[in-house]
Order: C-alpha cells, then sequence, then structure tokens
C-alpha cells in the first residue's frame, strides 16, 4: 500500500477567471482562452500535464467522455437498443449491434429490462452530447446481484487512491469484488456483511473527501469495523 | 416625508455610512446538502439563500436548445421577507429580477459546454431591505462556482444612488424608498463588460457617470469577498488525491482485478 506522500503533489487551488498562464501553453478542461492567455473557468486544482493546462474540478455532474467505463441503469428499451441512465444530464443509447449478445429486432427486452445495471463503456459523445455506450469489450456485462454505491463523480479519484492503493485496500479488507465507474456509480460484490463494510467506507471517503491521510484512516475503520468477524487474507482478486 | 434628513450635517447617513461606505457583506458557500451548488448571503439586513442546480434535462423540453444549455433562474421572496406580509408567488416584480439575473448569468456561463440542459438557479429572500436583486445576483454567482460550472469569472454586484442631492453608494430600504434615484450595476471584472444595469429615477449625465463609477469600484471590492467565501468553502489540505489522467488508467487496472 502506497503511504500518503503528501508533499509530492504541489496543489493550488484556482477560482474561475484566474489567469493560469499565456501562450506556451494549451487550454485543458476546466480552463478558457481569453486574449491569448488561458483562465480557470472552473473551481479547482490546477494540474499542467505537457503543454495542456488543466483545472479537475472539485464538484460538477458527471459528462460522459468517449472511453470512459461507467455503470448505467436501463431504463427503457427500444426494438433495437436501450435508453441507459448514466448519473448525467444526458440519457444514453446502447445499440443491439454492441452487445455481447444476438439480438433479434424486437427483442432486446428480453436481454435488458428497465431497472437493469450494467457496466458499459462510452463509446461516443457526439456534438450535442448524444452518448453511445457499447458491452461489446472484454469484461463488460450485465450486474447480477451485489450492491451499487453512488459517490459523487468528482470523488472517484480518491475512491481509487494513488496508483489504486485506496480500492485494493477496500477489496482486500473486506473481501468483496468491485467496480468502480467513471461517473460515481460503484458496484460490490461479496457476503453481505462485507458489502455493508465496504459501503460505509466508501460513504466514509466520500463524506471526508479532502482529510489527509484518508487511506490510512479508512484502514482504521475497516479493521475496526471487522471486529469479531475472521480476518480475511484472501486477495479479492482471485474472486 | 420631504423632512426625513437621509445624510446629517456631518454627512453621515441613517445607518452611520459615509456615502461611499457599503453594509456588511458576509458570504458562504455550500451551505445547502441537496443542491449542486448554493451560497448564503447577508448583505445589511438582507438574507438571502441560492441554490444551483444542474447542467440537468430540461422540462419542458421545448425550451432546450441544441448547441448551449439555458438558464432559469427563479427569485422569489418569502413571505416573511417584508414588514407587511407578502403574498406568496411570481409577480411583475419576480418575473422582472427573475429575467434580468437569468440574462445576467447567461453571460458568464461557458453554456455550450452543456448542450441540451438547463442550469436552475433559485434565489430565495429570506428578509429583504432594499438592494436583493444585485445580493441576489452576486450570490448566485457564488453558488454557480461551487456547483463546478463553468464561468468565465464570478459577477460581483452593487447599487449606487442619489439621496439628498448626493451620490451614494448601496442603498438601504429607507434610502431606497424616499431617496431620489438607484442604479443596480452587474459587472464582470475580467471582461469588464457590465451584465446588469437598471435605473430608477433621474440622475444627470455627471450624476449617473458618478454612481456608475462608484458602483464598479464596489463590485470589485465584492468581488474579493465572492472569492474568499469560495477558498474558505475548500479549505486546501494537501491530500492523497490523483489527478484524473491516472485515476482513469487505474479504472481499467481495477475492471480487470475484479474479474
Amino acid at each position: 500500500m502506497n503511504s500518503n506522500d503528501d508533499s509530492q503533489s504541489k496543489r493550488t487551488l484556482v477560482l474561475p477567471g484566474d489567469e493560469l498562464g499565456d501562450d506556451n501553453f494549451k487550454a485543458g478542461s476546466g480552463t478558457y482562452k481569453l486574449d491569448g492567455k488561458i483562465h480557470a473557468a472552473q473551481l479547482g486544482i490546477m494540474n499542467i500535464s505537457r503543454d495542456f493546462i488543466n483545472v479537475i474540478s472539485l464538484s460538477g455532474s458527471y459528462i460522459p467522455k468517449p472511453g470512459d467505463s461507467v455503470i448505467g441503469i436501463v431504463i427503457d428499451n427500444g426494438p433495437s437498443s436501450w435508453m441507459v441512465d448514466i448519473g448525467c444530464p444526458y440519457t444514453a443509447m446502447m445499440h443491439t449491434n454492441d452487445v455481447q449478445w444476438n439480438v433479434k429486432y424486437g427483442e432486446a427486452g428480453k436481454y435488458l429490462k428497465p431497472g437493469d445495471a450494467i457496466l458499459a463503456k462510452v463509446s461516443s459523445v457526439g456534438e450535442t452530447k448524444k452518448t453511445q455506450l457499447t458491452m461489446k469489450e472484454h469484461g463488460l456485462r450485465k450486474i447480477e446481484g451485489g450492491l451499487l454505491v453512488q459517490v459523487a463523480h468528482s470523488k472517484v479519484p480518491r475512491v481509487i487512491g494513488k496508483g489504486g492503493s485506496m480500492i485494493s485496500l477496500l477489496k482486500q479488507k473486506t473481501n468483496t469484488r468491485m467496480f468502480v465507474g467513471q461517473n460515481g456509480m460503484i458496484w460490490l460484490d461479496g457476503e453481505n456483511r462485507d458489502m455493508e463494510r465496504a459501503s460505509a467506507a466508501i460513504n466514509l471517503i466520500d463524506e471526508k473527501t479532502r482529510s489527509t491521510g484518508l487511506t490510512e484512516e479508512i484502514s482504521k475503520f475497516l479493521e475496526g469495523a471487522s471486529n469479531g468477524s475472521p480476518e480475511t487474507d484472501i486477495d479479492s482478486d482471485g474472486v | 416625508m420631504e423632512d426625513i434628513k437621509l445624510i446629517d450635517d456631518e454627512g453621515k447617513r441613517k445607518d452611520g455610512r459615509a456615502p461611499d461606505d457599503l453594509r456588511d457583506i458576509r458570504i458562504k458557500a455550500g451551505v445547502l446538502q441537496n443542491a449542486d451548488g448554493s451560497a448564503y448571503i447577508e448583505w445589511g439586513k438582507n438574507k438571502i439563500m441560492v441554490g444551483v442546480y444542474g447542467p440537468r434535462e430540461v422540462f419542458p423540453k421545448h425550451l432546450q436548445r441544441p448547441d448551449r444549455a439555458i438558464v432559469q433562474v427563479n427569485y422569489s421572496m418569502s413571505a416573511f421577507s417584508v414588514d407587511q406580509r407578502k403574498k406568496p408567488g411570481q409577480g411583475r416584480r419576480e418575473n422582472e429580477i427573475s429575467k434580468i439575473i437569468s440574462e445576467a448569468l447567461e453571460k458568464i456561463i461557458i453554456s455550450n459546454q452543456f448542450p441540451r440542459t438547463s442550469i436552475d438557479v433559485f434565489i430565495e429572500v429570506l428578509e429583504a431591505s432594499a438592494g436583493t436583486r444585485c445580493a441576489g445576483l452576486t450570490a448566485a454567482s457564488v453558488a454557480l462556482a461551487d456547483a463546478g460550472i463553468p464561468i468565465i469569472d464570478l459577477v460581483p454586484s452593487c447599487a449606487a444612488g442619489k439621496i439628498d442631492g448626493q451620490i451614494v453608494l448601496d442603498l438601504d430600504k429607507i434610502e431606497d424608498n424616499i431617496g431620489e434615484a438607484d442604479l443596480p450595476v452587474g459587472y464582470v471584472p475580467k471582461t469588464g463588460e457590465v451584465v446588469l444595469l437598471q435605473m430608477d429615477g433621474h440622475f444627470t449625465p455627471e450624476e449617473f457617470e458618478k454612481a456608475f463609477g462608484m458602483a464598479k469600484e464596489a463590485c470589485l471590492h465584492i468581488h474579493k469577498l465572492q472569492r474568499e467565501a469560495l477558498i474558505a468553502r475548500y479549505p486546501l489540505e494537501a491530500g492523497d488525491e490523483n489527478d484524473g489522467e491516472n485515476a482513469d488508467g487505474n479504472v481499467d487496472d481495477n475492471r480487470g482485478a475484479s474479474q
């Protein structure tokens, strides 16, 4: 497990309208260009990667990007497509060609019904944010059983942690399977008691996003919560 | 009416302010649990709560714009916000203020990033004592920033007016009621744009220039207060938060591991 090396990353809070850089950089996400200068458009943490200046927002709703892994809930189906709620202002579409099954015209409802949860990937986002999903990729499937937990999409990086430290801690200490969607939807599966502990830990992360030493705190929390139950050493990767 | 002196012989106003003094302003960001962004402002005796929701789906659907987000503002005054109970509901005044604030906010929101959506701003006046549209707009832009909505800059707003023949800043209730003129200004410091300008009463061109200049000056001060409110909302303790790119990669790792 990585310890929290706070000194490594310099983090500066920027506010909308703050000047971040000039023509030597390109305007990345959360920024805009005015008079040749790059300014922050959102409240967030400034981040420079290569020649792009980005602002990583601390709040705001999820906006789909192509390639995002998400968890969605089917809300409706047509003869050859499904409408999927992925927790953003735009309802996503998934065509029957984009699933692993061979769906006949008019039989979409036989495979996925409204209320079903799926692991999917955003395949394209159009000019007017028309969002298409696909399940035709390794590991994408319909979710059976388990528990869905929702966190703010801006908190997904914290749930995953530096180099995946937080998520592997959660998986290991609670002995659950876990999938974190970029839209902030998290799927857990395991014993009921384990899922409860994991979701309590996730809620704690959601609340205390900005505190330091979060990974250690969660580790302590999970150790405390597991008192009385047999300690699990099995790596969840083997599940 | 005419014999009430709004400015005494020492040049002080009824509440002891000098002509170019603002009332006390306190702004707090992030006060509502269930809103995407929120702000609370106390401006003199004004108390206003603002909640921002969105970008979210537009209802009714025909209002939707294929190229940008629309900004819907709902300004409303509580029944108990004024001395005489105010009949609840939207009237001429509420519609007007909702419209001018929504047009002011449209100017600062980078709305083409969210086509087909609506950004809803609810301004609830809990206690009113002159200058609620300025206070409402000031708080609304803080709430927008708190909601993570991309904006060009915060927009501070302040009024100037004329009482006893003198140009003064930020009229309070009695000055507004029996004063000669009122000029609310909303000003974007970054671009120099004026996004809100109304006038009630009479100014000579020279008086107008002076009042407008004073209001703009005050806006720059309020802009600082807005920024402080947002910084207080997000105390930056260095944490182990990842940057977005790193996290994207981890989701993939994580998927592999969960199989």
